[in-house]
């Protein structure tokens, strides 16, 4: 068949990252050559990663799309098939659908301030969007990266947090729920550290990742302090069965946010998010 | 792409007259199909319904049989006509034959630490479909819209809708379940054809839709339809919609729908809905589906299957930890406002044809026009 959307394509786990008890990092290598020459993506966009007679779960890319070769995908154990995905080891094979979805506005931040907001897991979607300002830094405005986990067990990407505040015209600010003995970062959810920032609302560009509870909550302070909706960027998550828009699982309202997301301009789903059975 | 009922293209000169085929030479049509290499599929009695399932002669179709369909029943009962169509239609729509309830996409074999996965091919055997209704020709269109028309075209729903060739039948009767009239989709068939029937007691009025069609319809021993005749099946079309009771025609009806996520209609519906889904199975229309994973007991093989699914079941709206939809009235909710509203964004048409069956086939008889009244009607 030609153009087959649901041929799975098989990939080797270069690399093995265990960032906590639950959440691994693989670096994927797709094992077909011409398949891994054909691979771009956008900053934002998932996979559908198979696993050998258990199934597919979608996951966003959390490499830098200027290097397509390889691909990091970070991986949290929650249900079936990441039991079994989350515990593989390096040599062993793993198939790969996609790229899919909208990714982040990467052309139309250009020229803007960018804030991004994260917590928890949602720390990986938007990993794609940051190292690709650094590598066009001077084509976008100042960047601040606010992230917030439960605990200080719980943040990963350590070394990335730490290359980045030390980049130019860059801000980086943790918070954990929690307190912690070697937690030196702000305590508190993550829109406490709104209260400190200088925006310019006209000229601020947000994308955000994390729980739907936390990114309502801050689309909302940050709509008070002047930013617009159609300029707030946010990625959702929903179960996906096929990531092309067929399976119906993955609707939002007239959304399909496999297709039309996951990362999707907060006024058009604003009316959506959080209504409930929706 | 090509599907298999092209028009025969705009100049109107080329478009036959209708004709008339005798009862006796129906068998004709039968032959003509077979002798295409078509296996030809039609309404037969089963189980006490009916199913497409293979005419080899006329009396595999249902004569002496009729349907009765109500809200939450559905009964075969015996009728004396003659006809072969008496039937207006069972719980299938054209949709089983296109998007297979279950379709395995794909075999991936085990070798040491990695796999290779093979694509199935769909049984592509010709078919030619006896008796397709004019409901179930826009259910059709909607499906080609969704599985065709849009990013990723599904090869596998492509290589069935390729296979078929469609004889519609035009309704001469209506259940007291149908409302195709109210969404414009029937009782004539109206696009999507290759041969059209219209049955009366001796005889079919008979017009080809493709070039497919006419291409078959030449090899029949035909007669030229008199006007009165052409009419009188008309008046007998226009008749059957008039006699239809139920309607689904409000203005505004998504932006109706959308406001009325908090109204107390979903709460007493709910109460009686079963979750069953029943209404989402036999529906034309609706395409969620799940994927199961099926390995062999060696666990060197492993089946990908795509598998008819449903907005009612509860893991339909799960996520880790956690359920968008955890009851009943948030499903009814969903599929409603999907079917109705949010369908139209999606794919700029309703999801809805009129068909009726989700009414019949709901066991405690749920009916969405009387819902939708109901939900448009203010709270105060």
């Amino acid at each position: 068949m030609t153009h087959n959307p649901y041929l799975i394509h098989p990939a080797t786990i270069v690399e093995r990252k265990q960032e906590s008890p639950d959440i691994v990092t693989y670096r994927l290598q797709l094992t077909d050559a011409d398949q891994q020459n054909a691979f771009q993506f956008e900053a934002g966009q998932f996979n559908m990663l198979y696993v050998f007679g258990v199934g597919e779960v979608a996951i966003s890319i959390v490499s830098d799309p200027g290097k397509p070769g390889f691909l990091d995908n970070t991986i949290r154990i929650v249900g079936r098939v990441t039991q079994v995905l989350g515990n593989m080891k390096v040599g062993e094979t793993l198939g790969i659908r996609g790229p899919f979805g909208q990714g982040w506005p990467m052309e139309q931040a250009k020229g803007k301030d960018i804030l991004i907001v994260s917590g928890g897991l949602g720390c990986a979607p938007v990993v794609g969007a940051i190292e690709y300002i650094f590598r066009r830094r001077e084509e976008y405005g100042s960047l601040t990266i606010l992230h917030g986990v439960k605990t200080p067990h719980d943040l990963l990407y350590r070394e990335r947090y730490d290359t980045w505040r030390h980049q130019p015209n860059t801000k980086v600010l943790l918070t954990s729920d929690e307190p912690g003995k070697t937690w030196h970062s702000h305590v508190g959810v993550v829109t406490e550290l709104f209260d400190d920032l200088q925006l310019e609302p006209d000229n601020t560009l947000v994308m955000m990742c994390g729980p739907e509870i936390m990114m309502r909550v801050a689309c909302n302070m940050l709509t008070h302090k002047g930013l617009r909706p159609d300029s707030m960027y946010v990625s959702l998550e929903r179960h996906m069965e096929c990531g092309i828009g067929l399976c119906g699982y993955c609707q939002l309202g007239p959304f399909f946010l496999c297709k039309d997301g996951p990362v999707m301009r907060l006024d058009r789903v604003m009316p959506f998010m959080g209504k409930v059975g929706v | 792409m090509t599907l298999t009922n092209m028009p025969m293209g705009s100049d109107s000169s080329q478009t036959p007259p209708a004709q008339l085929l005798r009862r006796e030479d129906f068998p004709q049509l039968l032959h003509a199909l077979k002798k295409l290499g078509y296996q030809t599929l039609g309404p037969v009695v089963s189980q006490g319904a009916i199913q497409w399932k293979e005419i080899a002669t006329p009396e595999d179709f249902p004569i002496g049989w009729k349907d009765r369909q109500e809200p939450g029943s559905y009964r075969l009962v015996p009728d004396p006509s003659p006809r072969f169509f008496n039937i207006v239609h069972g719980p299938e729509s054209l949709k089983p034959l296109t998007f297979a309830p279950r379709e395995t996409l794909l075999v991936l074999d085990r070798q040491d630490h990695t796999f290779s996965a093979k694509e199935i091919q769909p049984d592509t055997t010709p078919t030619a479909v006896l008796g397709v209704r004019a409901c179930d020709l826009a259910g059709l269109g909607i499906q080609d819209q969704i599985f065709l028309h849009g990013t990723y075209p599904d090869p596998y729903y492509q290589q069935r809708r390729e296979s078929l060739f469609l004889i519609a039948v035009n309704c001469t009767k209506a259940h007291s379940t149908c409302f195709c009239a109210s969404m414009e989709t029937g009782p004539k068939a109206q696009q999507g054809i290759d041969l059209s029937l219209t049955e009366a007691d001796e005889d079919f009025l008979i017009e080809a839709g493709s070039a497919k069609g006419l291409k078959v319809l030449k090899q029949l021993t035909c007669a030229i339809a008199s006007a009165e005749r052409i009419k009188e099946d008309e008046e007998r079309m226009a008749a059957c919609a008039a006699s239809q009771t139920r309607s689904l025609t409000k203005p505004n009806l998504p932006a109706a729908l959308y406001e009325a996520h908090d109204h107390p209609r979903w709460d007493q519906v709910a109460a009686r809905c079963l979750s069953c889904t029943n209404c989402t199975m036999v529906c034309p229309t609706c395409f969620c589906h799940g994927v199961e994973e099926t390995p062999s007991l060696n666990f060197q093989q492993s089946e990908h299957t795509r598998v008819w699914d449903s907005c009612f079941t509860p893991d339909h709206g799960y996520i880790h930890g956690k359920n968008f939809r955890p009851t009943t009235k948030d499903r009814y909710r969903m599929w409603l406002t999907h079917k109705l509203a949010s369908w139209i964004d999606q794919f700029g048409t309703s999801g809805c044809v009129g068909c009726g069956r989700c009414i019949t086939w709901c066991p405690v008889g749920i009916d969405l026009t009387e819902e939708v009244h109901s939900l448009c009607k203010s709270t105060q």
